[in-house]
């Protein structure tokens, strides 16, 4: 049965720009994370967990392979009756023609069809880019109790790093007051997550409104939520404790992989009660050879190690071969490091080639490499 | 499509995996970490293209059935195939009576109602990758009645023991059938897998039926060997058989290095099962680990050498494993010391420090134990 009214919308049509070839061909939602997954198996997951039975995806950027993996909504275990994981990417239009996404809003105002038929009371908006364990029905309570038209979650931020941030200025009760995007003078350290939950018959008001304005960029952050506050609507700041991570760029998609190492992270991927939901894939466990040498790493089933794995993150359908030493790195599936090549602080994305004795990546190195292509030397 | 129907048929008495199958049927004991014994016979059956697969369960069914769910994970069309679950509704009380043909002739209807031409019946306790594809090929074209799957071994004293083996003529049309005493070590061992017309398997369930309430489906066969065309298929792969709780040791350690993994990872040939979405394994700093396969969802921080994993186990530091098997969601606690241990399912080892079996008797720890 339908557990309650509220569809999620899971933003996923961005590019990623920053994470370089791993977003060469797919959106940055698809991209590979903790030894199993793909980022936006958390926000699905999440929904899964938190009793969110209807989910749309918005799908744009490259999104061949993102439309063809959410739609499998058996993976997250959102196949019954009365729930579906939806693609919805950018379509053509009597009125418009074919128009793409203009921005964050834009995307849920093309789809206020499918809010309508779905006959959503409240709408969850999520983004499909972060690493994070969420129950969305415990924020929903929160929102109803609040008495909100929105609410935001919003994340305690070290007050130095605040000014990267929208920041949420609120009063005594958590409503929110005022919203300033990246300030130079922040005044709290409430940064939003990007994870709002709307009342939806107001939210179609203002998004065809906000259609209508020229003016407008059709952005949550810039638009929505500032003509919200103009308006004197109710909007609460749901405060979020625990892991969060942005993983737009490649050092902190490494972080992020890293962190599952570390206990003190907060991020425990191997929680039975939340669990996190993924592709199924047909391999063996993995297999740890006579001459392997495993500490303090992660290593998914598929994988062949005879090599020497030291705080890394090992993907499935791996090889790391006899010798070769990895260190502090992130395998992705398929990939293969030769005899005796050595990996230290790298990305090795997807099917890619280390040859025997390559050495990539060093141990001072101020960034993360990313190793995108076959190395032979 | 393969225009078969499939029969996951029950084992008979010569199967006896001590303690593991105290608790399950054969088909639904775990083996190599993540999988099920039935899912190697599922896959054959699937991965050949039968979408409409009988599976008959024994007693004891709970785990098979949820293992087997809708049929979903073993790629069996939700709506145009079936996977069925047939059980002995009728079962007498003493466990000589309740034989395959037994479990048949209660569910009869539903052998007759079905549409296919041609059956495939096999027993999930032989492990070995067969296209069943070619057996049908070959059973239409040499014109048989019922060909019988075996496979030639030299190590039939030690293995196999119990299992039906054949004489077979030049043609490989089999004379007769007899039981491996262990006598001799080169033998045409009977996979008790058989392709016949479904209207032909029909008549001999029947026979059996009537002939006597002991008769399994392999006493029928040998009983009207002479008036069929029967004949033998030899599978090329090898052929691991579970019938004892040293030969499943024998089994899972035969693919318990780099060949064997590779030989069971053919993307051309997957081996279904149902996930337990378990996360990846975490190793700790003092986990060393050597020559063992390792499913999702472990922490290990102890030492493991030629072992097989399930999911969800605890290693603690300073344990030392050798030669073991453990199920899922096994709790090992530091400094334990195991050698040629097979571990059951949610137990705890803890205040015990010491274990030691053979690779002819290993020791086995019961499923919930806490020792």
């Amino acid at each position: 049965m339908r557990q309650n009214n509220m569809v999620a919308m899971i933003l996923a049509g961005g590019r990623g720009s920053r994470l370089f070839e791993l977003t060469k061909k797919v959106a940055k939602p698809a991209v590979y994370f903790g030894g199993k997954y793909r980022i936006i198996d958390f926000p699905l997951s999440n929904c899964a967990n938190s009793d969110v039975d209807i989910v749309g995806v918005l799908t744009q950027y490259e999104s061949v392979l993102l439309n063809a993996y959410v739609a499998k909504d058996q993976n997250w275990g959102l196949d019954a009756k009365d729930s579906g994981v939806y693609v919805l990417p950018p379509k053509e239009t009597d009125d418009a023609g074919f128009e793409k996404y203009r921005g964050t809003a834009d995307a849920i105002t093309q789809n206020i069809d499918f809010l309508d038929t779905m006959e959503a009371d409240y709408v969850l908006v999520l983004s499909g880019d972060h690493i994070y364990k969420m129950d969305y029905s415990d924020m929903l309570n929160y929102h109803i109790k609040k008495n909100a038209e929105a609410t935001i979650a919003v994340l305690g931020v070290p007050i130095k790093e605040a000014s990267r941030f929208g920041i949420m200025n609120t009063d005594e009760n958590d409503m929110i007051i005022e919203f300033e995007e990246k300030p130079a003078n922040p005044k709290s350290n409430l940064a939003s997550m990007g994870i709002y939950i709307f009342n939806y018959k107001t939210l179609r008001k203002y998004l065809v409104a906000d259609e209508k304005n020229a003016d407008s960029e059709h952005d949550f952050g810039k638009d929505i939520i500032p003509s919200y506050i103009n308006d004197g609507k109710a909007l609460a700041a749901y405060r979020f404790k625990g892991y969060w991570k942005d993983v737009g760029t490649i050092d902190s998609l490494w972080e992020g992989n890293m962190d599952i190492l570390d206990p003190k992270s907060g991020l425990d991927l191997s929680d039975p009660g939340w669990k996190i939901y993924t592709g199924d894939i047909n391999s063996l466990p993995h297999y740890v050879g006579e001459d392997a040498k495993i500490s303090n790493s992660y290593v998914n089933q598929g994988a062949i190690v005879d090599g020497i794995l030291n705080h890394s993150v090992i993907f499935a359908n791996t090889v790391i071969d006899k010798g070769a030493k990895v260190t502090d790195s992130v395998i992705m599936p398929g990939a293969k490091i030769g005899e005796k090549a050595v990996v230290t602080r790298c990305i090795v994305a997807d099917g890619v080639v280390i040859g025997p004795g390559v050495k990539v990546g060093s141990a001072n190195s101020e960034n993360i490499e990313l190793v995108a292509k076959n190395r032979n030397e | 499509m393969l225009n078969a129907l499939g029969i996951i048929n029950i084992e008979d008495s010569t199967v006896n995996i001590a303690g593991l199958q105290d608790y399950r049927p054969v088909s639904a004991i775990s083996i190599l970490g993540r999988y099920r014994v039935i899912d190697f016979m599922l896959s054959n059956m699937t991965n050949s293209g039968i979408n409409d697969i009988q599976v008959y369960c024994p007693k004891q069914p709970r785990s098979l059935v949820e293992h087997l769910g809708t049929g979903l994970h073993y790629n069996i069309n939700s709506k145009k195939g079936q996977l069925r679950m047939l059980f002995n509704e009728n079962a007498t009380g003493s466990d000589v009576y309740n034989n395959d043909i037994l479990h048949f002739i209660n569910n009869i209807q539903y052998i007759e109602e079905n549409d296919k031409p041609y059956v495939i019946i096999a027993p999930t306790y032989m492990i070995y990758k067969v296209d069943f594809n070619d057996v049908l090929e070959s059973h239409i074209e040499n014109e048989n009645d019922i060909t019988v799957l075996y496979k030639s071994v030299d190590n039939a004293k030690e293995n196999f023991i119990g299992c039906d083996c054949l004489t077979l003529e030049k043609d490989k049309k089999i004379i007769s059938i007899e039981k491996n005493r262990g006598k001799y070590k080169n033998r045409n061992i009977s996979l008790e897998a058989y392709v016949l017309s479904r209207s032909l398997f029909l008549d001999l369930i029947k026979l059996a039926s009537k002939t006597s309430s002991l008769f399994w489906f392999k006493d029928i066969l040998n009983d009207v060997i002479d008036e069929y065309k029967v004949t033998g298929f030899q599978v090329r792969g090898h052929v691991e058989c579970v019938n004892t709780l040293s030969a499943y040791y024998k089994a899972s350690m035969k693919y318990c290095n780099r060949e064997g993994v590779q030989e069971l990872s053919q993307p051309s040939w997957p081996i279904h099962t149902m996930t337990s979405d378990s996360a990846p394994t975490i190793y700790g700093e003092n986990a060393s680990v050597k020559n063992s396969l390792v499913s999702n969802g472990c922490t290990i921080d102890g030492s493991i050498e030629n072992c097989v994993v399930g999911r969800n186990v605890t290693i603690k530091k300073g344990a030392v494993l050798k030669n073991c098997i453990l199920l899922h969601n096994v709790y090992i606690a530091e400094d334990v010391k195991l050698d040629r241990v097979v571990v059951d399912k949610v137990a705890i080892i803890n205040h015990v420090r010491k274990l030691e079996g053979s690779d002819l008797a290993p020791i086995y720890v019961k499923r919930r134990d806490r020792i």
